[in-house]
């Protein structure tokens, strides 16, 4: 057979790819296998242990897995509706001339460094939560979410920190979505006398839901895997509880904090096995946001 | 007022107001880093290395060092998979092979940054001990999906005529893509490869314990080596004053080259297009 420069070509390309393919599965395995041990010894409590404790030598999960799951929830809850705000903000209220500018400034949110953020969080935000925010919600602290007293290392920081994180990545993806739906649909609804709310509301919302699902999604694995700016503000503690102002822990922030130091076999076996939940719980937000995609693409 | 009236002016004013949410902590955090960082900025700072904390004086040179030697190091690693890996799907993406590819580099792409620095920790620093290679293949795993949806989405814009004129003129197809495709992405793939850059430049998660740290220069790849992000960290949670000076001279040097970066590729992006 004669030497083909197209098919070798084409074999070094299939080769890349499938080297991108086997990197994901030696991660996966090198997860699996070095938190093997943790898995064995605990078993099904390494996911619904509450109790963390090196010096004991025992270590459950469930304390970071909460506070993981419950900051970026929350989180979330309060950047979808801000994110479409913005949205509609850049695409039909401001000034054509600076839409452009105020765009790019929104999205440079996103290019700032998580460290950055980390740091402007320590020496700003804490403060702000401790003294100002923690008045203001005094009132309320019959509701759970606001009980008790804050340091400023809490839930509630790290909350902010991911919620400013998070919403610029979901405003670009609705803002370019809401740039395609067809004028003639909008302007038809306006012609019948419509108000901007609802044409948002009952055109541009679900005629872009597809791309608001993708946002969603990307924005909610972003703040589950968000790691330092959340790490310098949650105070460091497993605690499950409602309270926004007590301070929490997550699964990035425990391994971050805790990774050098581990020294003995289980310890460090653990860490990873924290490093393999956070894996499987981002790849099934991926998993779902695909599927969700392709079904709502229909 | 009519309720659909007040219900689209309350709706207005809610757009405009989470506009103004979430522009103030922008523009707060770039005062508050630019004030603060340039106090801390001097010749001194860039170009020494660090003293022992309360001593005074000293600078980050070691961070800025490490930082260059990762971005070169991981691109280095990263470019040439993503690059190839994103012509295979552009160019010969269909069947089972180029879906599970597809599937893969976007699992890889939502991968918490911590999780990269495990891998870097079990594949590299378990058997070698820490090093910038350690650090430059746990950003690696964050540059790498980026680079193939880049690749692949320049290639896929450039027209289908293009192609067909090179093939028409006889000339072999790997040469069509390699030279012709390729040469009329070119901008949207350094465009891509340069955000990339922009993103793994402000990572230190990967970096805690794989590159680690060193407070001297590296002499070596296979030293450990610090980074400008691994130092804000550092000294950020330490409980000295001019290690929090440092940290803020750092972290106005990395915002300063993190958004030109992004900025320059949007500059020249808009205007090509």
């Amino acid at each position: 057979m004669k030497f083909s420069f197209d098919k070798a070509f084409k074999a070094i390309t299939v080769i890349f790819g499938l080297l991108v393919v086997s990197i994901v599965t030696l991660l996966f395995y090198e997860l699996l296998i070095n938190s093997f041990y943790a898995l064995k010894v605990f078993g099904i409590n390494f996911f619904l242990g509450r109790v963390w404790s090196p010096i004991k030598n025992v270590f459950g999960a469930l304390p970071f897995i909460y506070g993981t799951l419950f900051t970026a929830t929350l989180a979330l809850l309060v950047a979808i509706p801000l994110s479409i705000g913005i949205a509609v903000f850049l695409t039909e209220i401001a000034p054509k001339s600076v839409k452009e500018m105020l765009t790019t400034i929104v999205e440079l949110i996103a290019a700032i460094p998580s460290v950055v953020i980390g740091l402007w969080g320590i020496f700003f935000l804490i403060p702000f939560v401790r003294i100002y925010l923690q008045k203001a919600l005094s009132p309320f602290s019959f509701i759970p979410l606001f009980a008790g007293e804050t340091s400023g290392f809490c839930y509630l920081t790290a909350i902010l920190v991911l919620i400013f994180m998070i919403t610029p990545i979901m405003t670009a993806i609705c803002k370019e979505a809401f740039e395609h739906v067809p004028a003639d649909l909008k302007e038809a609804m306006y012609a019948l006398g419509a108000t901007r709310y609802e044409v948002i509301r009952h055109i541009t919302i679900p005629y872009t839901r597809t791309a608001i699902a993708a946002g969603i999604i990307l924005a909610y694995g972003r703040a589950l895997g968000e790691t330092l700016a959340v790490t310098m503000v949650i105070g460091n503690r497993p605690n499950i509880t409602l309270s926004l102002l007590s301070p929490g822990y997550t699964l990035a922030a425990v391994i971050a904090n805790e990774f050098l130091e581990a020294t003995k076999r289980l310890y460090i076996s653990s860490l990873i096995g924290l490093g393999l939940i956070l894996f499987i719980i981002s790849f099934i937000v991926n998993l779902v946001g695909t599927l969700l995609l392709k079904r709502l693409g229909k | 007022m009519s309720t659909r009236k007040l219900k689209n002016m309350a709706f207005n004013i809610f757009a405009i107001v989470s506009f103004i949410i979430i522009i103030i902590p922008l523009l707060h955090i770039i005062t508050m880093v630019t004030l603060n960082g340039i106090r801390a900025l001097s010749v001194e700072l860039i170009f020494s290395l660090p003293t022992p904390p309360g001593k005074g004086g000293g600078g980050i040179a070691n961070a800025i060092q490490g930082t260059i030697i990762l971005v070169i190091l991981t691109m280095l690693i990263s470019f040439p998979i993503g690059f190839f890996a994103g012509v295979y799907l552009a160019e010969y993406g269909r069947g089972t092979t180029a879906e599970i590819i597809r599937n893969l580099t976007n699992v890889l792409s939502g991968i918490p940054s911590i999780v990269a620095g495990i891998f870097g920790y079990t594949i590299i620093v378990v058997y070698f001990g820490f090093s910038a290679v350690a650090g430059a293949v746990a950003l690696s795993l964050l540059a790498i999906p980026y680079i193939v949806r880049t690749t692949e989405e320049a290639l896929k814009a450039v027209p289908r005529e293009i192609r067909e004129a090179g093939l028409a003129l006889g000339i072999p197809e790997w040469k069509v893509t390699l030279y012709i495709v390729v040469g009329a992405a070119r901008p949207r793939i350094i465009a891509g490869s340069l955000l990339a850059m922009a993103r793994i430049i402000g990572e230190a998660a990967p970096l805690l314990f794989t590159a680690f740290g060193n407070p001297y220069l590296a002499r070596s790849i296979f030293e450990p080596v610090d980074a400008l992000p691994l130092l804000i960290f550092n000294y950020a949670l330490s409980p000295y004053k001019d290690w929090h000076a440092k940290a803020w001279g750092a972290a106005f040097i990395l915002m300063i080259i993190v958004l030109s970066i992004n900025l320059l590729v949007r500059y020249y992006t808009r205007r090509r297009t």
